[in-house]
């Protein structure tokens, strides 16, 4: 097992690798001299080129791309145009609030689809397996903004429960969980379902049914463990998903995370910020699905480890 | 486009091309929620579609005598903050939203079909080269994706269409080669090949037209998802520039003015839900009625 998540470990190397080449290309296609950017129109040719010398732009491509890269290693993501601050420690201080929604919104997402997926599924063709059918195809068809917004208009508006945005209690993290994992129910309902379906149809369910189990040993602990397994490469796959939903969550909610920073960037045309949100979202959606690939070894014994 | 395919699939010939139209035809309409879906979408392409005939009026033209009225008669989804009918713009949105769907749509499956018919047919260090990039580009969630490189083009209907064509290109990839490598082996291929059948032969008649209906049923989805990215772009003021009518740009403007004139954010957002929901009903009918035994497991 140890070597196993070692070699995924080692694969994952040159995917994050590739990342950064793909950010770092990407930024430099943005028209304009980043240097005359950042000084703005009033500085004089010879300023804006001592910068441009000064951040190494006068470098060849592939010469400022190590750079980077070894800059990145030592955890410099370089400076904010617009605040002046280290770009690394702007993401720091909204990493947190991003993964806190992620987190809630996954275990929500987990729980509450697991649980419709197997409802679902023991009671197929039922009015309940129609109706969590219907919730869940509305799910994947909502826009994760309107639904912050329709959420946000009942319960914060109407009723008064929540507040309509904001970061602390957890009051706070109430609405924007919902709404981010609303999409993630939905597909973990269907896969659960679809998963648990097949399994309830095999031939050491009926066995077990036939040696007098109850309806709860059968289904929860010798069907749904086979089922799992789509189950928990799904999570994995939605997650990325739901980091896109979190971009949009966040805007909604004011939710001072990862996401509001790289759409504010992006307004303010602040590329290093862009360039180090975008590369923190891509490694953390790379490690996630490395966990997954991980736990789904766990769950799944056929899978080789060596 | 189903002659074609059909013949191809199988030796039956003419006979069979003639019978697969109406088999998959009747076995859509069958499928009851599809036909919802399609129904309802004919609906909003013809409102979108008939738009100048429906709202003469000019939906960017401000009105200042009569700002965020609520829905009534006279505006069934009432006024925004500039006085313009919201009906007449979700109308008038509805054109750009199709418009940037369907064109993203086409970007994507024109550069991910050829490339993953290559990919999956030839094999070799074209494919290797093929994964690895696509690998990288699926180590990025879409929307970001789409969201960074409306970051580097700049904003505006063409960029948009550009950057949510890129970032869904991978899928096709990806699927075009699996079917390319599924039935590259199999005896048929084998038997043009032995009658002498060039590559390109074997790619166009054989290879392409299996990969005919998986294509279909992904672009269908995909519309919807092209669609909801596009709006989602726009809600973040990332994507058609004002005054231009486009749902999630409309969805923006109107968060602003959410405790006061619920409407405003209301209506654009229920008219892309209804969108992707009915782009979702009937690429799963279609999924049902072209294979089968593609069903989702």
């Amino acid at each position: 097992m140890g070597a196993y998540i070692l070699r995924r470990l080692a694969l994952a190397v040159p995917t994050l690798v590739g990342v950064t080449v793909v950010v770092f290309a990407l930024i430099r296609l943005v028209p304009g001299d980043p240097a005359r950017l950042a000084l703005g129109l009033q500085a004089s040719e010879e300023e804006v080129q001592r910068l441009r010398v000064q951040l190494g732009l006068d470098q060849p491509l592939p010469v400022q791309y190590v750079r980077f890269l070894g800059r990145l290693l030592q955890g410099d993501l370089g400076r904010s145009v617009v605040t002046g601050e280290a770009v690394a420690r702007e993401i720091a201080a909204r990493l947190p609030a991003t993964v806190q929604l992620a987190v809630a919104s996954t275990l929500l997402a987990t729980a509450a689809g697991m649980a419709a997926g197997v409802i679902s599924a023991t009671r197929q063709y039922s009015w309940v397996d129609y109706l969590v059918m219907t919730v869940a195809l509305f799910g994947i068809s909502l826009p994760v903004f309107w639904l912050g917004l329709m959420l946000m208009l009942l319960f914060s508006v109407h009723l008064r429960w929540l507040p309509a945005g904001g970061y602390g209690t957890p009051a706070h993290l109430v609405l924007p969980t919902v709404t981010l994992a609303a999409f993630s129910v939905a597909i973990i309902a269907r896969m659960t379902r679809s998963s648990l379906l097949e399994v309830l149809h095999q031939d050491y369910v009926r066995t077990a049914w036939a040696k007098g189990l109850g309806a709860q040993a059968v289904v929860l602990r010798h069907a749904l463990k086979n089922a799992l397994i789509p189950v928990v490469t799904v999570i994995g796959l939605q997650f990325g998903g739901l980091l896109g939903g979190a971009i949009l969550t966040e805007t909604v909610f004011a939710w001072p995370g990862m996401g509001r920073l790289l759409v504010g960037a992006i307004v303010a045309r602040d590329y290093p910020v862009v360039q180090g949100a975008v590369l923190v979202f891509a490694a953390l959606f790379t490690l996630v699905n490395l966990a997954v690939d991980v736990l789904y070894a766990y769950v799944d014994p056929r899978i080789h480890y060596g | 486009m189903w002659t074609r395919a059909s013949t191809t699939v199988s030796w039956a010939g003419a006979r069979e091309a003639v019978r697969t139209p109406p088999t998959v035809w009747r076995r859509l309409r069958r499928h009851r929620t599809a036909v919802a879906g399609l129904a309802v979408l004919a609906t909003l392409v013809f409102v979108a579609a008939a738009a100048p005939l429906l709202f003469p009026e000019d939906p960017t033209e401000p009105r200042f005598e009569r700002v965020l009225r609520p829905p009534s008669w006279e505006h069934p989804l009432g006024t925004d903050n500039l006085g313009r009918d919201l009906l007449a713009r979700i109308a008038y949105g509805g054109r750009v939203s199709f418009f940037i769907g369907v064109l993203a749509v086409s970007f994507s499956a024109l550069v991910g079909v050829p490339v993953g018919l290559l990919s999956g047919y030839y094999g070799g260090k074209f494919d290797l080269v093929v994964q690895r990039l696509v690998d990288l580009l699926l180590a990025f969630p879409g929307f970001l994706l789409a969201l960074t490189l409306v970051a580097v083009l700049g904003v505006g209907v063409t960029n948009v269409v550009v950057a949510v064509g890129l970032a869904s290109a991978p899928v096709y990839v990806r699927l075009v080669r699996g079917v390319a490598l599924s039935v590259r082996n199999q005896t048929f291929v084998e038997a043009a090949r032995a009658l002498g059948a060039s590559d390109r032969r074997i790619l166009f008649r054989h290879v392409l037209p299996n990969c005919t209906a998986p294509v279909i049923v992904q672009s269908t989805l995909q519309l919807g998802t092209a669609i909801l990215t596009a709006a989602g772009l726009g809600f973040l003021g990332l994507g058609v520039k004002p005054p231009t009518p486009e749902w999630g740009t409309m969805l923006g403007e109107g968060q602003t003015y959410l405790f006061s004139s619920w409407y405003m954010a209301t209506f654009p957002g229920l008219a892309i839900f209804l969108t992707v929901l009915a782009f979702n009903l009937l690429g799963d009918g279609l999924r049902d009625a072209l294979d089968p035994r593609m069903k989702l497991t």
